[in-house]
Parts: structure tokens; C-alpha cells; sequence
């Protein structure tokens, strides 16, 4: 166990807090995202490069993405257009 | 209050097993007692008798209407004040100690595990060291993970890229809008670009520019990784998923009309099909030969190089243009139910 695995393990756990304690659902799916990359770069400290790249374009690319388009049908993202939208 | 309420609890009671008794409810049996009465009993003498008895029947059966009434707005009462508060806490409950108990067993789990690489693990046995020992010199592959997955282990690959070319139908039948050709594009399918465009402004110049620059670099990095996958780490599944990660980016950049000028149902169906099959055959001969590279005539070649590792090569492009193909057509049905 060194200080690097430390700080990540640290920083995986508050990841995993937040996105279960975030109200906004647009900031808890982008945490998420980092969550995926932080064990992508802990799985390339245990020397299991495979499964870093596989986490980081799957865990953090695809499924992020396929989220976000969830996020949009279903009107939770609120930005310009949503607020266009409540003025309507 | 109280004495009204106690009635209207035994007059449930009672409703409720004629209910069950009788199929419906006590109301309108004594409607249809009270009716059955006027027609058997309409001698002239007893008008005035017959007069006063429905009378009598009309109020018991607004005052039934009315204590039903009384009930119904005694329950929502309760549901919505005392019933609402007790649900939402009973919920809290429940999932704070799934939670807590779920938390507890895998941390039991976790601290029942052995040292992470300490050398008396259960996981190393004569298996690895088989495969450490003899996998370069049988299955050719410099990456010994891509040995093991497409050599030793090839037919749980070939389980994976079917669940997902099995997950891409599933997904294409419940979210694809149907769009017949002659008749044009469906309602649901305009509503849905409309609300497409709306909320995410199409032709973006930054976008635009940037994907210029990004999707040759992405796709030929997954190229990179789907061909070099028996030498360095990397292979079929991470390397379809950065292709298609590209495939995506170009998507959001330019639109469904340029990116369907490549992509259709017809090449997703072509190339899945065509990929798997090659797998399943490809995997059948190398089993027919005794699931043994020395045996099946197809040269090992020299570790190191490109074209080396037998069959592993074409099957890791095999399973990346599965891979490929399925996660971009995901998020185009995702986003639009169709391509």
C-alpha cells in the first residue's frame, strides 16, 4: 500500500458518497464518469493494463454517454433550453 | 364521529364479505332486492305502502352513498397525512439496512480474501503456471491475456460477443420507431428529431472541429488496439468500444444524415452476423483439431511480430467489430429509436 493507493482508494470512496448524495442528477452521472477513471488508473497500478482500458473507454466513455442520452429524454438536464422551456 | 365511524367499519366488514361471498357489492344487492320487491308487489291497494318503501330505500341508499362517501375521504385522509409519513419511513428503513447489511457482507467477503499478490493464493495453481510457463510457446501471443482469452478460453468470448449481439436486438426491437418507406418518416420519429434538435443545437462549429481532428485519431487507436491485442494490452473489446466511441463523437458532430451515409440496419446486421459467424467457425475448426495451435495447420509464426499467435489476430478483429457495431447502434436507438 503505497500513498498513491491511498489517495485513490480515498478519493474512490468519496466519489461512490457523492453520487449517491448529489441532488443535481447531471453532477452525480459526472462524478460518476471520474469515478470510472480513477479505478481505470487504480487497475493500471495493480498492472492489469487490459482492464484499464476496457474501464476507461466502457466505464467512463459508453456508459456515461448512453446515461446522458437517458438524462436528456427523460428532461433532466437543465440548461438554456430547459429554462426556455419553463418561461413557455 | 366516532360512532359513525365504527359503523361504517362493521358496514365494510359486512360489505366485504358479501363481496367475497357474492362477487360484488352489498349496495347494489339491496338495490336489486328493493327492485325485485317493486315488481312483485304493484297491487293498486298498497300504493301508498309501496310509495312510503321507496322512500324509504332512496334514503337508505343516499345515506349509503354518503357514509361511503364519509369512508372514502376518512381513508384518503389517513393515506395522505399519517399513511404517506409511515410508507416513507418504512422505506428509509428497509433500505438503510439492505444497505448496511449488503455493506457488512462484502466487507466480510473482502477481508476473508488473501493479500493482493501474496504467493499462496488459491487463484495460483498448476492452471496459471501452465499458462505462464507454456502459453507463449502454444498460443503464440506475446500478451498472455489475449492467449487466455482467445486461445485457452475462446468459447467464453464467444458466449460474451453473442450476449451483446443478443442485447443490441433486444434493444432494437423494444426502442427502434418503425418507419415504413413509402408512406415517409412516422410521427414519432419527426417528434423525436424535432426534440433532438431542440435541445441540442446541430452544427456546431466547435464540435465540429474538433471531431475533425478527433475521430481519425480515435478510430485509428482502436485500430491500434484491436491488431496489436496478441502484443500489447488491449483487444477486441476495448478496442471495438474506442471505435465506436469515435463512431459516436463523429454522430454527435455531423448529424444522423451523414453518419447513416456509412452506417445502416444493413451494415450493423452484415457485419455482426458475418463477424460472429467467422468466430463461431473459425473457434469450431480449432476445436475440431483439439483445441490445440500446434495441430491445426495455421503457422504460430514468430512471437513479436504482427502477423503471429495463429488465430488469435482475426479473432480479436472479429469480436471488435461486434463490439463496435453494437455500442454505437445502442446509443443511435437510444437517442432516436432508429439509425
Amino acid at each position: 500500500m503505497t500513498f498513491v493507493h491511498i489517495v485513490l482508494l480515498g478519493m474512490l470512496i468519496v466519489c461512490a458518497l457523492s453520487v449517491s448524495l448529489t441532488r443535481n442528477l447531471l453532477t452525480s452521472l459526472i462524478v460518476y464518469m471520474s469515478y470510472s477513471l480513477i479505478m481505470a488508473v487504480i487497475w493500471m497500478l495493480m498492472e492489469s493494463p487490459d482492464l484499464a482500458i476496457t474501464e476507461a473507454a466502457v466505464g467512463a466513455g459508453i456508459t456515461s454517454v448512453l446515461f446522458f442520452v437517458t438524462l436528456k429524454k427523460i428532461h433532466a438536464i437543465k440548461g438554456d433550453s430547459g429554462r426556455e422551456q419553463a418561461e413557455k | 364521529m366516532s360512532k359513525r365511524r365504527s359503523d361504517w367499519e362493521s358496514r365494510l366488514q359486512a360489505r366485504f364479505a358479501r363481496w367475497m361471498r357474492e362477487g360484488f357489492s352489498g349496495l347494489d344487492d339491496e338495490i336489486m332486492v328493493s327492485l325485485r320487491q317493486e315488481t312483485s308487489e304493484t297491487l293498486p291497494s298498497e300504493q301508498m305502502a309501496d310509495d312510503h318503501r321507496e322512500m324509504a330505500d332512496t334514503r337508505r341508499y343516499e345515506r349509503g352513498i354518503a357514509l361511503d362517501r364519509l369512508a372514502q375521504y376518512d381513508l384518503n385522509a389517513w393515506v395522505s397525512r399519517k399513511g404517506r409519513r409511515l410508507l416513507s419511513r418504512l422505506y428509509t428503513v428497509l433500505a438503510m439496512s439492505l444497505g448496511v447489511l449488503m455493506i457488512f457482507f462484502l466487507l466480510k467477503t473482502v477481508a476473508m480474501m488473501p493479500r493482493f499478490g501474496s504467493p499462496d493464493t488459491p487463484m495460483i495453481n498448476e492452471v496459471t503456471d501452465r499458462y505462464i510457463e507454456r502459453g507463449l510457446q502454444e498460443t503464440g501471443a506475446v500478451n498472455i491475456v489475449a492467449g487466455m482469452i482467445l486461445d485457452y478460453r475462446a468459447f467464453d468470448t464467444l458466449g460474451e460477443s453473442t450476449v451483446l449481439f443478443i442485447a443490441a436486438c433486444a434493444v432494437l426491437i423494444l426502442l427502434r420507431i418503425d418507419w415504413d418507406e413509402k408512406a415517409g418518416p412516422a410521427l414519432e420519429l419527426i417528434a423525436e428529431e424535432w426534440d433532438d434538435r431542440h435541445y441540442e443545437p446541430k452544427n456546431d462549429r466547435i464540435l465540429q472541429a474538433s471531431a475533425m481532428i478527433l475521430t481519425p485519431i480515435v478510430l485509428l487507436f482502436g485500430i491500434y488496439v484491436i491488431l496489436n491485442g496478441h502484443l500489447s494490452p488491449g483487444g477486441g473489446f476495448s478496442g471495438g468500444s474506442i471505435i465506436s466511441a469515435g463512431l459516436i463523437l463523429y454522430l454527435n458532430a455531423f448529424g444522423f444524415k451523414k453518419a447513416g451515409q456509412f452506417f445502416t440496419y444493413r451494415t450493423f446486421m452484415w457485419v455482426s452476423f458475418s463477424a460472429l459467424m467467422f468466430y463461431g467457425l473459425a473457434k469450431t475448426y480449432s476445436f475440431y483439431c483439439g483445441a490445440n495451435g500446434l495441430q491445426s495447420g495455421i503457422p504460430l509464426g514468430i512471437p513479436g511480430a504482427i502477423l503471429s499467435s495463429g488465430l488469435i489476430m482475426p479473432l480479436n478483429i472479429a469480436v471488435g467489430m461486434v463490439v463496435a457495431c453494437t455500442m454505437y447502434i445502442f446509443y443511435a436507438l437510444f437517442r432516436k429509436g432508429g439509425l
